[in-house]
């Protein structure tokens, strides 16, 4: 689909170059230096990282400052375990709190897809009220409910569920049920658009020719759903590979995923190098789900 | 899909709505607690919004963030919507797969790598943080999103209209001025408001692009929250879930608008 013909052409040229130059600049740029940086050394100076390239001594001080790049940083992460235990523990972490958030998600998409049409429109905008507001204040909320004294723990106590409050807050638990609760909508959005396009009649011809509800669900509408499932997958799995804010508010300090490693390195440390090297390792492992996200997911076919 | 709940949906939409929203109320609730213990209530009381006003940092910080979130809004929108409209209107350019690629990327980017290849563009281009380098970053992640808005809307309406214009004597430049303008403008103010609450949120991006003097509001809060769960942050918190829900329903019914005149 075109225009019957094309606009003026400096219209044109003004509409693609602002976005490509803004996203070039701001986006793919850093990601070279970020790349750049990964292969320096600390340095306790300023600015706090080596090789610096000296454009006054021309020739040779672009061979010095090439030379003075290494894969030290790389060897580091491979071999040291609190690095490798780190990426570990995220993608642990991220698949089974993606696995977690589909689990919940599902049933939710299924009841807004077999809801009336009229109220569709109303059981999406209260999906996605909450991701309105702020995440750090979602996940702060849950502070005062998983506390030793919170909320939850008053709860069990009184119904007599438990005998002594439960360890709650600066758990794995506590991380999961941050994930899941945050991340939700992702989850059910893509799902919701795939079951909201299934064609009725699909599941009516297989109850007619004598299967069960149940069986209609595990052979119709769930194989025809997967394509939303994955990509909700794929939009929950990215960003908590990276997630900050809930490990670091309900992890506990020994919980270690490896965007509060990136945070720790950088600004506890002051170590500008190995906190690029982790975003850059960090980048790698998620590249794949997002080329296949932008595929599945692309600017566009989500609606809001 | 066959309409119809069954008690298993009905049953899942209560809990999924419960889950979701019973932790926000709580916070709301201990808001208007008169003990300072949050897990202990002590009577309805609204010292916390009173004490919310004499703090000076916070109020200072707060006018902070809607500066930033009104400047890099409107920035957003404008690449947003230029980014969506070479997407979708322009036909096939040189480049045009690597711009949908950097249009999608920043969406699900985890924020810590963002933040932090920003930070060091800033530093090795020699640009002093603060306001400035915020609103830059927020421009950047949060175009993307007014774009994935502004393309979503550009894709459903009917291109006849366009054609009829041209058809009935109008220029491509006065058909796109007449017709897909109007049309659109909905989405592109919907996106403006996404935008704008994306940037008031935004914590992990904003700590690594901010200096001194730039501290936003949820950087505030976070230095907070990491000592403990106090009244004040509840009270905070409550008046942004407040902003926010008022800002969500007015981009639902400007969409719904939009929805019914399209």
């Amino acid at each position: 689909m075109r225009m019957p013909q094309r606009g003026p052409d400096r219209g044109r040229i003004a509409i693609i170059g602002l976005p490509s130059l803004w996203l070039t600049v701001f986006f793919l740029v850093p990601f070279v230096i970020i790349l750049r940086m990964s292969l320096s050394d600390p340095a306790s100076a300023q600015p706090p990282y080596r090789p610096l390239l000296d454009w006054s001594q021309g020739w040779a001080g672009i061979r010095l400052f090439i030379e003075g790049l290494d894969l030290e940083n790389y060897a580091t992460i491979l071999t040291d375990p609190l690095y490798a235990s780190a990426f570990l523990t995220s993608v642990r972490i991220a698949a089974t709190g993606t696995l977690l958030t589909l689990l919940a998600g599902y049933p939710i998409a299924l009841a807004m897809a077999r809801a009336s049409r009229r109220w569709q429109p109303f059981l999406i905008a209260l999906i996605f009220l909450p991701f309105w507001t702020s995440f750090l204040i979602r996940v702060y909320a849950w502070i005062a409910i998983l506390e030793q004294d919170g909320l939850l723990n008053q709860v069990l106590l009184a119904a007599g569920l438990v005998s002594a409050p439960l360890m709650l807050l600066n758990t794995e638990i506590a991380v999961q049920i941050g994930i899941v609760y945050t991340y939700l909508p992702f989850m059910v959005l893509p799902i919701y658009a795939a079951l909201e396009k299934q064609d009725g009649s699909l599941v009516e011809a297989a109850q007619d020719l004598g299967s069960t509800p149940a069986r209609a669900f595990w052979q119709v509408t769930l194989p025809l759903s997967l394509p939303g499932v994955l990509g909700g997958c794929i939009l929950v799995f990215i960003p908590v590979m990276g997630e900050f804010i809930i490990p670091d508010l309900l992890g506990g300090s020994d919980m270690l995923m490896v965007g509060r490693l990136v945070w720790t390195e950088f600004f506890s440390n002051r170590d500008w190098p190995m906190a690029s090297t982790i975003a850059v390792m960090l980048l790698a492992i998620l590249a794949l789900p997002i080329v296949i996200g932008q595929r599945r997911a692309g600017v566009g076919s989500m609606k809001p | 899909m066959k309409r119809g709940l069954t008690r298993f949906n009905v049953t899942s939409l209560v809990l999924g709505m419960a889950f979701l929203y019973l932790p926000i109320l709580i916070l709301v609730i201990y808001s208007f607690n008169a003990s300072r213990l949050v897990t202990v209530w002590g009577g309805f009381s609204t010292h916390w919004y009173r004490g919310l006003l004499s703090n000076g940092p916070l109020m200072q910080s707060a006018w902070i963030s809607l500066q930033l979130g009104i400047v890099s809004a409107t920035l957003a929108t404008i690449i947003g919507a230029a980014l969506a409209l070479a997407l979708t209107r322009l036909g096939p350019f040189r480049g045009r797969g690597l711009l949908a690629f950097l249009g999608f990327a920043p969406l699900v980017m985890p924020e810590i790598i963002t933040g932090l290849s920003l930070l060091l563009l800033f530093i090795v281009i020699g640009l002093d943080r603060g306001f400035w380098t915020v609103a830059i970053a927020h421009v950047t992640f949060t175009s993307c999103f007014v774009a994935v808005i502004v393309q979503s809307r550009l894709v459903s309406f009917d291109r006849s209209l366009e054609e009829a214009a041209v058809d009935l004597g109008a220029t491509p430049a006065a058909a796109f001025r007449l017709v897909t303008i109007p049309i659109v403008l909905p989405a592109i103010a919907a996106g403006w408001m996404l935008a704008f609450t994306l940037s008031l949120d935004d914590l992990v991006i904003a700590s690594f692009t901010s200096g001194p003097g730039a501290t936003t509001l949820p950087m505030r809060i976070y230095s907070q929250v990491r000592l403990g769960v106090t009244p004040e942050i509840n009270a905070i918190s409550t008046l942004l879930i407040a902003i926010v829900t008022v800002t969500v329903l007015a981009i639902t019914i400007t969409l719904k608008r939009e929805n019914s005149t399209g």
